[in-house]
C-alpha cells in the first residue's frame, strides 16, 4: 500500500513543472560549480603533485558539489514538501486517502518516501557527475559514499520537517515559508551561538553534516539524523490523526 | 449474492454525537441499514448531514457513539471497516492532473483491488457511471457533471458493501440527475446506499428509507411508505359549492384546523380522529354542496417545514441558525 502512495506522489510531483524546475536549476548550478572546480584542479595539479598528502580529485571537485547541493536543497525542499498535505487538504482530496483502508502511518510514510526518492535522485546526479571524471583520474569511493549518505540523511531530515509543517496548514505557501524558517533556524543555530560548549551546537543540522563531508561517519551524527526524522514523522502522523478527532 | 445476505445488516450507527467545543453539530443520531436498501438523509443546510456521513466513513471521529459496518467496529478496526465503504464526499476528491483511467486505477489500488481485476473494475465503474468514452480525458478538463460521475465511479470501484454519497446530484443538469438516480437505484439493489440531499423529490424517487435531520437531531426516521402515510394522514381537502364560514366547517369536523385554499376549496387538518364522515353528513344536512373530498397529500416540502419548524418552537427556538424554509 505504501508503494501505491509513493507512486501517486511521484506522479503528481513529476506532472507539475515544479520538480523539473528544481532539478534543472540544481543541475545548472552544480554543473557550473563542477566545471569551475575541474578547471581549478587542472591549474593546481602540478603543484599538488609535489605536496605530500595533498587533497585529490575527489576533495577538490566532488566534495564541494555535495556542499552546494545541501544549500540549494535547503532552499528547494520547502517547495517540494509544501504540497504534500497542505495542498491535498486545500483541494479536499485528502478524503480519498483517509476513506481508503489505509493507516495514517502508511499515508505519511508513503508521502515521505516519495520525497526521499526524489532527493536521492539529486544525490545520484552528483555521483554521476563525479563518475564522469573516472576516465581522467582516480576517485576516492569511500569519501563519495560518506558524502552521499550524509546528503541523504540531511535532506531526509529536511523532508521530514517539511512534511510535518505541511500537516499544520491548508496553505501550501504558508507551509513553504514555515519550513524554510525552520531550516534556517536549525542551520544557523550554531553560527548564532558564541559559546563553543553550548548544547545548542548539538541541534545544528550543519554541524552534523560536516563530519560526513570530511569523510567520517560518527554514530552520534547518525543517531541525530535518524532521531530527527523519526520524531517529525511521528509528529506528522499524530497531527493527521488529531485532524480526525478535532477537525 | 446469496439470499441470506439480502437482509444482512450493513450499517449500524448508535447514538452518534459530535461536538465542536460547546456546539453540538450532531446529537444522538442512530441509523440502521440492510443490504439492498437506500437511505436518504434529508435536512436543511447545516443540519449535520455531512458531519454524520463523515463519521460513518471514518473521516471524523464521533465524540460518542458507535459505528459498525457489516458488524465491524469502525473505531476499533478502521482498516477492515473502511474497505467495505465507498464514499463520495461533498467535494469529489479528484486529482485534476490525472486522467480518468489513471485516477480510477489509483482509487482501485488504494482500496486494495487486486491487480488482475483492476482493469476490469475500472471499466465496469466507468461504464456504470456513463464515462465509457472519457477514460483518456484529464479530469481537470471535464465538466462539473462528469467530474461528479468520476467521483461516484471512485466510490464504487471496489464494489463496496456500503456506498455513501454526499449530495451526489448537486450541480448536474436534469438529464444527468435522472441518470444518476437510476444508477443509485441500481446500486441499491445489491449494496446499501446512503445519500444526502436537500432536494425532496429525490428522496421519494430513489430511497427506501428517510431520515430527516434538523439542527443535528433526527426529527423523522421511517420508510418511504411511512413518510407517505405521514403526509396523507395529515389533512383532507374539501371542495364546497356553497361554503359556510370557516368556523362552521371546523365545528363540523370536531374542531379541526381549517384553512381556505380559495373561495371553494378548504384544507382540513384534523386534531385526532377521522372527520370525513362528519363532514359529509354536515354538508348534506346543511346544503354546502360538497363536490370534492380527498386526502390532501401534504407536499414533501410541507412535511419538511412542519418537521423542522416543530423543532423551532422547542427549547432551541431562540438560538438563531438558518431557518428551514
Amino acid at each position: 500500500m505504501i508503494r501505491t502512495i509513493i507512486g501517486k506522489e511521484l506522479r503528481s510531483l513529476f506532472t507539475s513543472p515544479l520538480a523539473w524546475v528544481v532539478l534543472a536549476f540544481l543541475q545548472i548550478i552544480l554543473g557550473w560549480i563542477f566545471l569551475t572546480r575541474v578547471d581549478y584542479f587542472l591549474t593546481v595539479q602540478a603543484q599538488l603533485a609535489r605536496v605530500p598528502n595533498a587533497p585529490g580529485l575527489t576533495e577538490i571537485v566532488v566534495v564541494p558539489l555535495f556542499g552546494i547541493a545541501s544549500i540549494v536543497l535547503l532552499m528547494s525542499v520547502p517547495l517540494l514538501t509544501m504540497r504534500l498535505v497542505a495542498e491535498e487538504r486545500r483541494n479536499q482530496t485528502m478524503t480519498l486517502l483517509i476513506s481508503a483502508p489505509l493507516s495514517m502511518t502508511q499515508i505519511v510514510l508513503g508521502k515521505y518516501f516519495a520525497t526521499v526518492i526524489f532527493l536521492a535522485l539529486v544525490g545520484g546526479l552528483i555521483v554521476l557527475m563525479g563518475l564522469s571524471l573516472l576516465p581522467g583520474g582516480k576517485l576516492d569511493a569511500g569519501l563519495i559514499a560518506t558524502n552521499l549518505v550524509g546528503l541523504l540523511l540531511l535532506t531526509g531530515s529536511f523532508a521530514a520537517i517539511g512534511l510535518f509543517v505541511s500537516c499544520l496548514t491548508t496553505h501550501p505557501v504558508v507551509a513553504a515559508v514555515g519550513t524554510l524558517a525552520a531550516f534556517l533556524v536549525l542551520w544557523l543555530i550554531n553560527i548564532a551561538t558564541s559559546d563553543p560548549a553550548s548544547p545548542l551546537h548539538l541541534l545544528s543540522l550543519l554541524k552534523h553534516f560536516e563530519s560526513f563531508i570530511n569523510g567520517s561517519i560518527a554514530v552520534t551524527d547518525l543517531i541525530y539524523f535518524v532521531l530527527l526524522i523519526a520524531v517529525f514523522l511521528i509528529l506528522s502522523i499524530r497531527r493527521l490523526d488529531a485532524d480526525r478527532l478535532r477537525a | 449474492m446469496t439470499n441470506t445476505a439480502i437482509s444482512e445488516l450493513t450499517v449500524s450507527a448508535q447514538s452518534l454525537t459530535r461536538s465542536y467545543g460547546a456546539n453540538r453539530a450532531v446529537r444522538d443520531v442512530s441509523l440502521e441499514l440492510r443490504r439492498g436498501e437506500v437511505l436518504g438523509l434529508l435536512g436543511p443546510n447545516g443540519a449535520g448531514k455531512t458531519t454524520t456521513m463523515q463519521m460513518l466513513t471514518g473521516n471524523l471521529a464521533p465524540s460518542s457513539g458507535q459505528v459498525r459496518i457489516c458488524g465491524i467496529d469502525l473505531i476499533d478496526r478502521p482498516i477492515q471497516a473502511k474497505s467495505r465503504i465507498g464514499y463520495l464526499p461533498e467535494v469529489p476528491p479528484l486529482y485534476k492532473e490525472l486522467k480518468v483511467d489513471e485516477y480510477l486505477r489509483l482509487a482501485g489500488r488504494l482500496h486494495k483491488v487486486k491487480k488482475p481485476a483492476l482493469q476490469q473494475a475500472v471499466e465496469r465503474a466507468r461504464q456504470r457511471c456513463g464515462l465509457s468514452d472519457m477514460g483518456k480525458r484529464l479530469i481537470g478538463s471535464l465538466s462539473k457533471g462528469y467530474q461528479q460521475r468520476v467521483g461516484i465511479a471512485q466510490a464504487i470501484i471496489h464494489d463496496p458493501d456500503v456506498i455513501i454519497l454526499d449530495e451526489p446530484t448537486i450541480g448536474l443538469d436534469p438529464n444527468q440527475i435522472r441518470e444518476i438516480r437510476t444508477l443509485i437505484r441500481d446500486l441499491g439493489r445489491d449494496h446499501s446506499v446512503i445519500l444526502s440531499t436537500h432536494i425532496l423529490p429525490e428522496v421519494e424517487a430513489v430511497c427506501d428509507r428517510v431520515q430527516i435531520l434538523h439542527r443535528g437531531e433526527v426529527v423523522f426516521y421511517d420508510t418511504i411508505g411511512g413518510l407517505k402515510q405521514f403526509r396523507g394522514g395529515q389533512a383532507l381537502q374539501i371542495g364546497l359549492r356553497n361554503p359556510p364560514p370557516r368556523e362552521d366547517i371546523a365545528r363540523a369536523a370536531d374542531g379541526a384546523e381549517v384553512e381556505a385554499i380559495n373561495a371553494n376549496l378548504f384544507r382540513v387538518r384534523p386534531n385526532g380522529g377521522d372527520p370525513t364522515e362528519a363532514l359529509v353528513r354536515a354538508s348534506v344536512e346543511r346544503g354546502w354542496g360538497l363536490y370534492q373530498l380527498q386526502p390532501a397529500l401534504a407536499s414533501l416540502e410541507e412535511v419538511f417545514v412542519q418537521l423542522t419548524q416543530k423543532e423551532e418552537d422547542g427549547p432551541g427556538a431562540n438560538t438563531s441558525v438558518e431557518s428551514a424554509s
